[in-house]
């Protein structure tokens, strides 16, 4: 099958219909026209220059550029990780978790997926191992960014309950189990729903994109399975991790609830 | 001060705007302490039971605390603050070797009262609870911020005498915050005051 070409004059004119909108919702007094042309552009900036970089990176296949593309975005999803945190944890620990732990898990999974499953010659081509570590990286996000940040909410709001459970002495991870354990599965719903309503109320965007460009579907579908599955695994690891490393991070060394480690809360809606 | 000995010793405790405070309580003693609100008392107490950073040495029986890891310190040296939290559905599922049904009738609330839910406690009875579930765990020091403020005048009494039996019983060394004189003139074997910062022997029965 042969993929149609995209002209830059048609996307012009999806352009304007963006536009229109915009100018719709300035009318109605929305006030989401600005962040409407921001976000536009800003798309397509971003994704301009992320096809330039591909591009470069697919002619010059070499492991150090693949690595060097890898660990930027590894950092990119740390520091949002972090931003997207309502109180996190100071001193560069809520950076340094959600890092860590995405780049451990993350990382082996792809690693794992692209030598063993996958096979691809050299196992680092980028045209496999980018798409995959940025799937993997996205959705490790998000768990990783949920759980830390029902972690550290609960561990506020609840701060009575934690210490009243220290002076009955019970040591820091009793104390914390049940929100440790909230936080973690917290971080795995949002996978867990993917998984469940796959292909019924949604067509994964994967599975989209190989069907458009021409793969037959059984083979779309057996790679969906695999990266649904990929995900699953990385999420969920990356949540346990970094949940377990921020739940410790909350007590010191005498085992006290140290709440002066996180942040004051943002201003929320 | 003798660095061996047994019961409670604090020596050279600095705590929030409290500083160079030594106290002992020795086994069975009722110490009690007194001061104005805000004068840092259970600031004090979360120091003693090492659930706030602070300088200076605590000693139970003579083991000093940092030898020892923290929640065991603190099952040994138990805080009972003023409104402690209940986190399960039922009362009883907070004792971990089951509720003694005796204990609770001694102390004024109804033997099937375990199996309650939480909720259906007063604040009165619920401070009583949190006082059983403490001494169930068997402390060797008891630190009591005000065990009896939501309590009436004969509850007050019954609790008193229930506490003091079983702190001679069991040869506890309790810390005792208190703001009734009366209160501190029934129980108390000593009597701390806080002043300007500092800790200040005081008598136990009001003279004028």
């Amino acid at each position: 099958m042969q993929i149609i070409e995209l002209s830059w004059w048609s996307l012009a004119g999806t352009a304007l219909l963006v536009l229109a909108l915009a100018v719709c919702t300035h009318l109605a007094r929305l006030g989401v026209a600005r962040e409407i042309t921001i976000a536009a552009v800003r798309t397509v900036i971003q994704l301009a220059l992320v096809g330039f970089v591909l591009e470069t990176l697919f002619r010059f296949a070499a492991l150090h550029w693949v690595a060097l593309m890898g660990a930027a975005m590894v950092l990119v999803a740390g520091r949002e990780v972090m931003a997207r945190q309502n109180r996190r944890l100071t001193g560069g620990w809520a950076f340094g978790i959600g890092t860590v732990s995405m780049f451990v898990s993350s990382f082996a999974v792809a690693v794992l997926a692209l030598t063993v499953v996958i096979g691809p010659e050299p196992w680092y081509r980028p045209q496999y191992a980018i798409p995959l570590l940025g799937m993997l990286l996205g959705n490790t996000m998000t768990g990783i960014a949920l759980g830390l940040d029902r972690l550290t909410d609960t561990a506020w709001q609840q701060r009575h309950v934690i210490e009243g459970r220290l002076m009955l002495g019970e040591p820091w991870s009793a104390a914390i189990g049940g929100i440790r354990r909230d936080a973690m599965r917290t971080g795995m719903i949002p996978t867990i729903n993917a998984m469940a309503a796959a292909g019924v109320v949604s067509l994964p965007g994967m599975m989209t994109g190989q069907i458009l460009a021409g793969t037959p579907p059984a083979l779309a579908v057996k790679y969906q399975i695999l990266i649904m599955f990929l995900i699953t695994v990385g999420t969920g690891f990356g949540t346990v991790a970094a949940v377990a490393a921020g739940s410790r991070r909350l007590f010191d060394e005498r085992e006290r609830l140290r709440l002066d480690r996180l942040s004051p809360a943002r201003q929320r809606g | 001060m003798s660095t061996s000995g047994s019961g409670l010793q604090v020596h050279d405790l600095d705590c929030g705007i409290l500083s160079q405070i030594s106290l002992t309580v020795r086994p069975g003693e009722i110490v009690c302490l007194s001061g104005p609100s805000g004068s840092g008392k259970s600031r004090l107490l979360r120091a003693i039971a090492d659930l706030d950073p602070h300088a200076g040495e605590i000693r139970l029986d003579g083991e000093p605390q940092t030898d020892v890891p923290a929640y065991r310190w603190r099952r040994r040296v138990m805080l009972l603050p003023a409104e402690a939290p209940w986190w399960l559905e039922r009362v009883g599922a907070h004792f971990p070797d089951g509720p003694d049904a005796a204990a609770f009738e001694a102390l004024g609330l109804p033997a099937d009262a375990p199996d309650w839910p939480v909720t259906r406690l007063s604040s009165g009875e619920r401070q009583r609870a949190a006082l059983l579930r403490a001494v169930a765990r068997e402390p060797r020091a008891l630190l009591l911020d005000e065990p009896t403020a939501n309590l009436d005048a004969t509850t007050t009494e019954q609790v008193e005498a229930w506490l003091r039996q079983r702190i001679a019983d069991r040869g506890i060394a309790a810390l005792w915050v208190a703001h009734d004189m009366a209160q501190i003139a029934r129980v108390a074997d000593a009597h701390l005051r806080i002043t300007e910062h500092r800790l200040e022997p005081a008598p136990c029965r009001s003279s004028s």
